[in-house]
């Protein structure tokens, strides 16, 4: 059975048809990737997978459960966890806390507990700062923990953003652009890092990019967007081939 | 590169309130304090207190008040109503004090989250808009209210104060437009002083709490902080009504330091709203030591200003200018960041390693 099932989802902005018919099956543990030329959509599918936007028709299924229409939050705490094509860090919080708040759900106590510090709240900030630090060691980030997030460096945020995401101990992590704004060198290096948390984390990810040399690198499957109807669907050697693709990426 | 403030950091916050009301004790206790200044002891206080918590909704919450005055007028009359009908049955002024400070935050509290629910929910200026005709309604309400009481029991009236109807052993507590007169006379520097080391308990430890966070995450990316997971009309609900809480309660500590309570645009208008955001603005907006300065600072400086009778105000103004310049130009930073009592205290610590 799927991790993540997605049938005949499609959404209408009043009379535009941004995403038809789209459907995407993914396993657990794969890593899935869904591309397709400016303005296909995918970023669309993303939005509604994550409650941002209602889809009008379709059904959304993470882990045989249905999550259609769930509001963001809800959905968050059922197992999706995204990143954003424009970085949205919470700048003026530390490194540290853009991570202790992507375990907010995780480790909790009372407001009451954090204003008038009961042991609970030494206890679980302690579990926070360790987890946390731990997340941030994966990501080489740990000797940034007490920089504002809003001063590192471009790849680093990116980074970041990734770790605030895994934080929320998500079943599936979807990934939006995440090479965007990168030179090749900065790309290869995210190319690891999402192998390699691939592997320590068993995660399963679902990731839109346009840099076709990270695609074929490390994605096992593909689907192409274009006019938000899915174009192919497969393996990535396959899709890549197609002639269909081809032709919607480079034209006639 | 920047690095972010220490828990630590709000240790000097305490000692400097600390420090503030030893010297104002000792200067007081020997006489050096004129009669006018130390009128000024509690009021600085109470707008030290509501410098704090406006700051928690502008500066940690990210969202515009402009009624603040207005939470502070709902604390101040519900805890007067309760003090003036206790008077003869609570003797002791101490307890009757703590359950009239208990009962203006509940007070505040509720109307901060009755108008909360509604309006946190939208995006924008809305809570700005909202907000100021909140302050503006509760004043006139207050301002048309009488309230009397009699062996029969409470009498409420829009009206005047004769159509309560109040048989002989009747009184009138809430006189509509004269307000309520002969309020006890509870509060004083001292309490005040606790008071407003509650509320910068309150509010710092809030902040650097895990509820904080959230309400800091919200501020910061509000998308984002849905994606994680964070409840976000919860965290802005809760950060506003803890915020309208404290306002209450420096309307408490307001009520019981004047013997005559009315609502005028003077002391819970849109004047005062505007007053307490310019002590925010001024002080820095999420710097919460800052706030207590710049309120103390201009309440004292119209006082300071007397002697200019009719220029007086243009001076605070241009002074008012002057101070906001300062505060932003670039040399004045780097004169700030040179010579911090953070960065002070650090230096000195460093020499003594190296002995």
């Amino acid at each position: 059975m799927a991790l993540l099932d997605v049938n005949n989802l499609g959404i209408s902005f009043g009379g535009l048809r941004a995403v038809d018919n789209f459907e995407v099956h993914i396993q657990k543990g794969e890593l899935y990737g869904l591309i397709g030329p400016n303005g296909a959509g995918k970023t669309t599918v993303f939005n509604m997978l994550t409650g941002v936007y209602k889809p009008t028709d379709g059904i959304i299924k993470l882990d045989d459960k249905n999550i259609t229409g769930m509001k963001t939050t809800q959905i968050n705490q059922e197992g999706i966890a995204r990143t954003f094509q424009n970085i949205r860090l919470f700048t003026k919080l530390s490194v540290l806390d853009n991570v202790k708040a992507g375990l907010h759900n995780d480790y909790a106590y009372s407001t009451i507990a954090g204003i008038f510090r009961l042991p609970k709240y030494y206890r679980t900030e302690k579990a926070m700062d360790e987890k946390a630090m731990e997340l941030l060691s994966v990501f080489d980030l740990d000797k940034e923990a007490k920089l504002s997030a809003g001063n590192l460096p471009y790849g680093k945020q990116r980074k970041l953003e990734i770790a605030r995401a895994l934080a929320t101990n998500p079943k599936l992590l979807l990934l939006d652009e995440p090479a965007a704004g990168m030179n090749p060198n900065e790309t290869k290096e995210l190319m690891d890092t999402i192998q390699l948390i691939r592997k320590k984390f068993d995660m399963t990810i679902l990731l839109i990019e346009h840099d076709m040399k990270l695609v074929s690198g490390i994605c096992e499957r593909l689907t192409v967007l274009n006019f938000g109807q899915v174009l192919a669907q497969g393996k990535t050697a396959d899709v890549l081939n197609d002639p269909e693709v081809i032709k919607a990426y480079l034209g006639e | 590169m920047k690095k972010i403030k220490l828990n630590r950091d709000y240790l000097i916050t305490y000692g400097m309130v600390i420090l503030f009301y030893i010297i104002m004790t000792i200067l007081k206790g020997t006489g050096n304090l004129t009669s006018l200044f130390s009128g000024l002891l509690v009021p600085i206080c109470v707008y030290s207190i509501l410098a704090v918590s406006l700051n928690l909704t502008v500066g940690i919450l990210g969202e515009l008040s402009l009624g603040h005055a207005g939470f502070m007028c709902v604390g101040a009359f519900s805890s007067a109503f309760f003090s003036m009908c206790m008077k003869d049955v609570i003797t002791n002024s101490f307890v009757r004090f703590l359950i009239a400070l208990l009962i203006s935050a509940f007070v505040a509290a509720f109307f901060g989250i009755i108008i909360g629910i509604p309006v946190l929910r939208l995006r924008g200026d809305y809570l700005a808009i909202v907000t100021l005709a909140f302050g503006e309604i509760i004043k006139n309400i207050v301002n048309i209210l009488y309230v009397g009481r009699d062996s029969d029991g409470m009498h409420i009236s829009i009206k005047d104060s004769i159509s309560l109807g109040l048989k002989d052993d009747g009184k009138v507590i809430i006189n509509g437009a004269q307000g309520i007169t002969g309020t006890p006379h509870d509060s004083n520097f001292t309490i005040g002083i606790i008071l407003l080391l509650i509320t910068l308990f309150v509010v710092l430890n809030f902040m650097h709490s895990r509820s904080g966070r959230a309400v800091m995450a919200i501020r910061d990316n509000r998308i984002a902080a849905e994606s994680i997971g964070i409840n976000i009309s919860k965290y802005k609900l809760m950060a506003f009504s803890i915020s309208a809480a404290l306002a209450g309660i420096a309307g408490c500590l307001y009520a019981h330091n004047l013997s005559t309570l009315n609502a005028l645009p003077k002391n819970f208008g849109y004047n005062m709203s505007i007053m307490i955001l310019v002590y925010v603005v001024l002080g820095g907006i999420g710097n919460i030591r800052g706030s207590i300065i710049a309120a103390t600072i201009l309440t004292v400086l119209p006082e300071l200003l007397r002697g200019f009778s009719d220029y007086r105000m243009l001076i605070y103004s241009v002074v008012l200018i002057a101070l906001m310049l300062f505060n932003a130009s670039p040399g004045a930073i780097e004169f700030k960041e040179k010579y911090s009592i953070k960065r002070l205290l650090s230096k000195k610590t460093k020499t003594k390693e190296v002995q």
